[in-house]
């Protein structure tokens, strides 16, 4: 069978998001050369402007729904809600970044370049469909964050990190690859739908684009164990990005090093993206054999939930605590993955929402208050906020009521609609668990709150500059958006709803 | 341009300015430094208008804004002409989503309250009212606070409020109108207490929230009732169920359906300002003068009537919380009249007017009449914000004065505001031909010839009219006629007011002339125009059931009759007023000094704020606590102090149980916790060797799990 091997435009469009992403890095990337200036605003102005393009585009393509290259893409409401989360947690990485940058003397075009690969390669794991696709985007998206950790070079707890972190990713990444040739073992196909068909009827034939037709066929069908373990590999690849337990180790280590605002895209953007591709393997393509995986998720959810809360409660360094608390709300995720409803992904991209909103602003809070060199990350030094900067220590006062999972946040809604998904599902002792766990997890933010109200004035506190309008903004909208779902959750929940549904 | 699409975007443009002036009006309007916010000295020299080429951006945009929904209510309203049932209603959105419930009955049912909105023939002349008359309001406000520090806060909250107050007369649920139900209060609270440094004006504005809040327990809990028995708050839903016989009309007692009428009407007597809780809209006359026009006359404390009417598919089936509606009606209508007789302050004399005459819409609301309540609040909102407007204008003429007795004479020195206030005074008194005669003649006449109404309430009715043409031309005698009375030195800066506040006075005059012919008498057989309002209401208050032939009873003779008397009444409550205050200004004196007791006793508006004071705020508030103190010593001690030895056993038993079962429980879960939380430490070592390990580990784990499976 002739393969046309130029795309369609219908094809292009789909992508568009990516195109432009890249293209703009990749501009970024030769201005930099060009101007031969170390440190301007103009790259993140530049970035931003790119970012609002690629937000447009994954709108306009949304426009367009359907499969893209043989169906190795598809925009669907999953896609389009991934690709414009991961945008704008972009867009507000770059704003925090401004004066944090311009703080440690590198605003370079490098750094800009690199947020915006690593996007483009986030938005292509969103709209993946197919495992070489999203094993395309996975490496894309990590390799740029691999350097963004390390990207304050004369910083010895960067380096450290960036190592940590480049060295356990590919060990992660590669057991995710076995895992695709697992796949392609037992079925015969890498396309995610086709994947899909053949778990469903043990031989079938499915439309794969224009005019071709996949056969598949499920070699395996009475051995289960091989499903399973092929989700096994596929659970550490992924499981390393969203930093479930048990491959969590490596996040405190580097949140900590990393520079705040590269910490704060890295607890949300790679994250949600990995989150999509789960939603796709596990809710779609695997969805058949889902009585395989779901000891796995079960587990995992749990002991991130526990692993995270607990360990964050002895924690002094804020970045820290948080690193820990990013992998106990993994777990959170995780058992509405585990409910394996249409109402438990729809919560999962709720949570995702919610949770990058307010986690972008609590770590830019902790930058804000770190000051050059990042000196200050200590709870201690949070003392007196509320008294030297009211407006900052009142909204990361919403950032921490909402990571509790207060009403009238973001927060709540999402732990609401998860472990109502949850409890739909008979999840009866993971549920319970799982608000054990977020009372735990109530004690570590509530002592940030006192520091800040209750304490003197620490160094940190008097040293704070005054919030720039870069981070003001990336911080007002991160409170307006953390209240505003905590209000009016109904917006987005009707969105993640209709796209659950269409998934399958 | 479809406008009932763009319905949405009434509320909006007020928000906007609201938004826009409370953000950012400081920019426009920087106060000079070490000067405090307050009342300038109208008219005076000093005070200088620090106006600024950014400040003539207020006087466009909050005005403005409010022209834009004005235009767009009209042309929804045109619009709405023309679709069949004269009744769109629109939801934007979900707002509080489905949560199952209970009803009363025991069957299950949804709760659900949107974001949408409803414009039938009722809520379409309310946004007419709120944005035209508010429109003007804002206009003359542009002149009447030139002077005023904080001028972008004024506006900003007079621009809330039309938002609020659009918010309550478009919402299609009690839900939502509850949400512009309270923003009208919150911003009525801002606005009385404007001239914050006052303290008069805080405690003004404290007490209206606080008397509010008390009517607002009654709808909430009103409100609530309903979700529980018809199990829905949506205008259209609750009207459907009553109206299908479903429930039948409670005629003989007092069941549940009366017991949500009373509830709602309780709100009512709140925001209205009836008896027993109207203490507070005097006092309200704190606040800046336009602020009286709009708020506390034209629209927010019609919003109970309104709100009333809406829910006249309720009221028709419940006859005796009607009667209730129309004595209390009736009642506030007569004991505002007498107290307004006497007050001296300008201001307050219009206050108790506004009582009075909203006491005559819940007088027609209670008996049946709901068209005519309308219709009344209708023309009202002309003439009383056209009284309250052309008051203001007198205070800024005469240098912040506001007592009558220092006024006089004024006639010829403002000639535009006498003339209009002229008119206006005519059209309350009720002389035919103005506003106020035809709507208050309409009310008479069903208060007489209604089913449900009687000789009495219309005799207190007809005694009201007499007692308003008197109070309303005592004012204008006392303002605008015979000797001077003004003291020396105000009397040389005496000047007619700008343009920004003439004009509307003249538009609004105008209008207290004209919007009577909307609804002229059957009587006088006028053709459909002249009726327009009837009909145009009608279809909103139509039971389903035959119409009871209550005006076929009486004869038309009888109603020439009783128009005529209301019309003589009025013309001898100007006369006597003329006499009194013009030609023989001694008798009111002597009249007072023969009749002490009986002046006293109005002029200190019956001590109803001295019997609440006694009653609830030392009454309940303080003594309440000795009483209860009281009990508490001798009743609860006794019995205390028998259960004494009792407690003293227990106590020793749960001693025990608290250090050994609860503590020990409380420190082993801490103690777990701090235990758990080491394990999890133990592992970050900080090596990636040890972390690799990790990841292996983890997945032999997961393959083990298959295996051993």
């Amino acid at each position: 069978m002739p393969v046309d091997l130029m795309p369609a435009s219908a094809d292009l469009i789909r992508l568009l998001p990516e195109i432009v992403l890249t293209l703009m890095g990749t501009l970024l990337m030769v201005l930099a050369a060009i101007l031969r200036k170390r440190s301007s605003n103009a790259y993140g102005n530049l970035s931003i402007a790119a970012l609002l393009a690629a937000l447009g585009a994954a709108v306009y393509a949304y426009t367009r729904q359907g499969p893209a290259f043989g169906n190795m893409l598809v925009v669907d409401g999953l896609a389009t809600f991934f690709r414009a989360l991961v945008i704008v947690v972009g867009i507000l990485t770059v704003l925090a970044s401004y004066r944090f940058l311009r703080r440690q003397g590198a605003e370079t075009g490098e750094y800009h370049a690199l947020l915006l690969f690593s996007i483009a390669g986030q938005c292509l794991m969103a709209a993946a469909n197919d495992l070489i696709v999203v094993f395309i985007g996975l490496e894309i998206s990590s390799l740029a964050s691999y350097v963004m950790v390390g990207y304050l070079r004369d910083d010895k707890r960067a380096n450290e990190a960036a190592l940590k972190y480049f060295l356990l990713g590919s060990f992660a990444t590669a057991f995710f690859l076995y895992g695709v040739a697992l796949v392609y073992g037992i079925t015969g196909t890498i396309n995610l739908s086709g994947v899909r068909a053949a778990l469903t009827a043990p031989e079938s034939c499915l439309q794969a684009g224009a005019g071709s037709v996949l056969c598949v066929q499920n070699w395996l069908a009475p051995w289960p164990i091989f499903l399973g373990v092929a989700a096994a590999l596929l659970f550490v690849g992924l499981g390393f990005k969203v930093s479930a337990a048990p491959f969590q180790i490596w996040a405190p280590d580097v949140y900590q090093g990393a520079p705040s605002p590269v910490t704060a895209f890295l607890s949300t953007g790679p994250k949600a993206a990995a989150f999509a591709v789960f939603l796709r393997i596990f809710m779609s393509a695997f969805e058949p054999g889902g009585a395989a995986w779901e000891p796995l998720v079960w587990f995992s959810a749990l002991a991130s939930m526990t692993i995270g809360n607990f360990a964050a409660l002895r924690q002094s360094n804020v970045k820290r605590m948080l690193a820990y608390s990013s992998i106990a709300h993994a777990g959170y995720v995780l058992v509405a993955l585990t409910a394996r409803s249409a109402d438990g992904a729809a919560a999962v991209m709720f949570y995702l929402g919610a949770y990058a909103f307010m986690n972008i602003g609590a770590f830019a809070v902790v930058g804000h208050l770190a000051g050059k060199g990042e000196r200050y990350q200590d709870i201690e030094d949070f003392g007196g906020l509320g008294q030297k900067q009211p407006l900052t220590a009142a909204m990361l006062t919403i950032f921490l009521l909402s990571l509790i999972g207060v009403p009238l946040t973001g927060g709540f809604f999402g732990k609401f609609y998860i472990f109502k998904a949850a409890l739909e599902s008979h999840l009866v002792w993971l549920t319970v668990l799982g608000l054990l766990n977020s009372a735990v997890a109530a004690y570590y933010y509530l002592r940030v709150l006192v520091m800040m109200y209750f304490r003197e004035p620490s160094q940190a506190a008097i040293e704070a500059e005054p919030l720039r309008p870069g981070l003001r903004a990336a911080l007002l909208v991160s409170a307006v958006a953390t209240l505003f779902l905590g209000i009016f959750p109904n917006w987005v929940l009707d969105f993640s709803n209709k796209s659950a549904a269409m998934m399958k | 341009m479809n406008f009932l699409d763009q319905i949405w975007l009434i509320p909006l443009f007020p928000l906007l300015g609201a938004a826009l002036m409370l953000f950012f009006g400081k920019l426009l309007d920087p106060q000079p430094v070490g000067q405090a916010s307050g009342p300038a000295h109208h008219g005076q020299a000093e005070g200088l208008p620090h106006q600024t080429s950014l400040r003539k951006l207020i006087d466009f945009i909050c005005p403005g804004m409010v022209l834009l929904s004005f235009v767009f209510s009209l042309g929804a309203i045109y619009q709405l002409r023309q679709l069949p049932g004269r009744v769109y209603q629109v939801i934007q959105f979900t707002w509080i989503a489905g949560l199952p419930f209970h009803m009363a009955n025991g069957h299950l049912a949804t709760f659900q309250a949107d974001w949408g909105f409803l414009l039938d023939p009722l809520s379409s002349v309310m946004i007419l009212v709120v944005t035209g008359v508010g429109f003007l309001i804002h206009v003359y406000s542009t002149g009447y606070m030139a002077h005023d520090n904080g001028y972008y806060r004024f506006f900003g909250y007079l621009n809330l409020f039309v938002f609020f107050m659009l918010m309550l007369v478009l919402a299609n649920n009690y839900m939502l109108l509850f949400v512009g139900w309270e923003g009208v209060g919150l911003c009525s609270y801002l606005l009385i207490g404007f001239y914050f440094h006052k303290k008069s004006a805080c405690d003004a504005g404290k007490k209206a929230f606080v008397v509010n809040r008390v009517g607002d327990a009654g709808f909430v809990l009103g409100m609530l009732l309903m979700m529980s028995v018809l199990g829905t708050v949506k205008f259209t839903d609750v009207n459907a169920i009553l109206r299908s016989g479903q429930f039948p009309a409670e005629t003989a007692g007092f069941g549940v359906l009366s017991a949500i009428a009373i509830l709602m009407f309780f709100g009512a007597t709140g925001k209205s300002a009836q008896v027993p809780l109207y203490v507070w809209l005097p006092d309200a006359m704190e606040g800046p003068t336009p602020v009286s026009a709009l708020i506390h006359a034209a629209t927010m404390v019609t919003a109970g009537v309104y709100m009333v009417a809406r829910s006249a598919a309720l009221f028709q089936l419940t006859p005796s919380a009607s009667a209730v509606v129309a004595v209390v009606g009736a009642f506030t209508a007569i004991l505002a009249a007498t107290i307004a007789l006497v007050q001296n302050d300008i201001k307050r004399v219009l206050a108790y007017s506004t009582v009075s005459q909203l006491g005559y819409m819940f007088l027609a609301l209670g008996v049946g009449a709901y068209w005519v309540a309308i219709f009344h609040l209708f023309t009202h909102a002309f003439f009383k914000a056209l009284l309250f407007l052309g008051s203001g204008s007198v205070i800024h003429a005469v240098g912040g004065e506001q007592d009558m007795r220092r006024m006089g004479a004024l006639k010829n020195k403002i000639p535009i505001t006498h003339w209009t206030m002229f008119a206006g005074s005519v059209a309350i008194a009720g002389i035919p031909g103005l506003a106020g005669f035809f709507s208050k003649d309409e009310i008479l006449w069903q208060a007489y010839s209604s089913p449900l109404g009687s000789k009495a309430l219309w005799f207190v009715g007809l005694a009201t009219a007499g007692l308003t043409a008197f109070y309303m031309w005592r004012l204008m005698n006392l303002t605008f006629y015979g000797r001077s009375r003004v003291a020396p030195e105000t009397e040389k800066h005496v000047h007619e007011s700008p343009a920004s506040m003439t004009v509307p006075l003249t538009l609004l005059a105008i209008g207290s002339v004209l919007a009577g012919w909307l609804g002229t008498p059957k009587l006088w057989n006028l053709g459909a125009s002249f009726h327009k309002f009837e009909t145009w209401l009608a279809p909103m208050f139509a039971t389903g059931a035959a119409e009871p032939a209550g005006e076929a009873g009486h004869s038309a003779s009888l109603e020439w009759m009783l128009m005529g008397l209301s019309v003589a009444v009025a013309i001898v409550g100007i006369s006597i007023a003329r006499y009194f205050y013009h030609n023989r200004p001694d008798i009111p004196d002597s009249l007072e000094k023969s009749f002490k007791p009986l002046h006293t006793l109005l002029y200190n508006k019956w001590y109803v704020d001295e019997i609440y004071d006694f009653l609830f705020v030392n009454g309940l508030g303080k003594g309440g606590g000795r009483v209860f103190g009281a009990f508490d010593r001798t009743v609860v001690d006794g019995g205390v102090n028998g259960a004494g030895w009792l407690t003293r056993f227990s106590s020793k038993v749960s001693i025990w149980w608290d250090t050994w079962i609860v503590d020990g429980a409380v420190r082993l879960t801490s103690f777990s916790v701090k235990l758990l939380s080491y394990p999890a430490c133990l592992l970050e070592t900080g090596r990636v060797q040890t972390y690799a390990f990790f990841v292996v580990a983890g997945l032999l784990a997961f393959f083990g799990y298959y295996i051993a499976r």
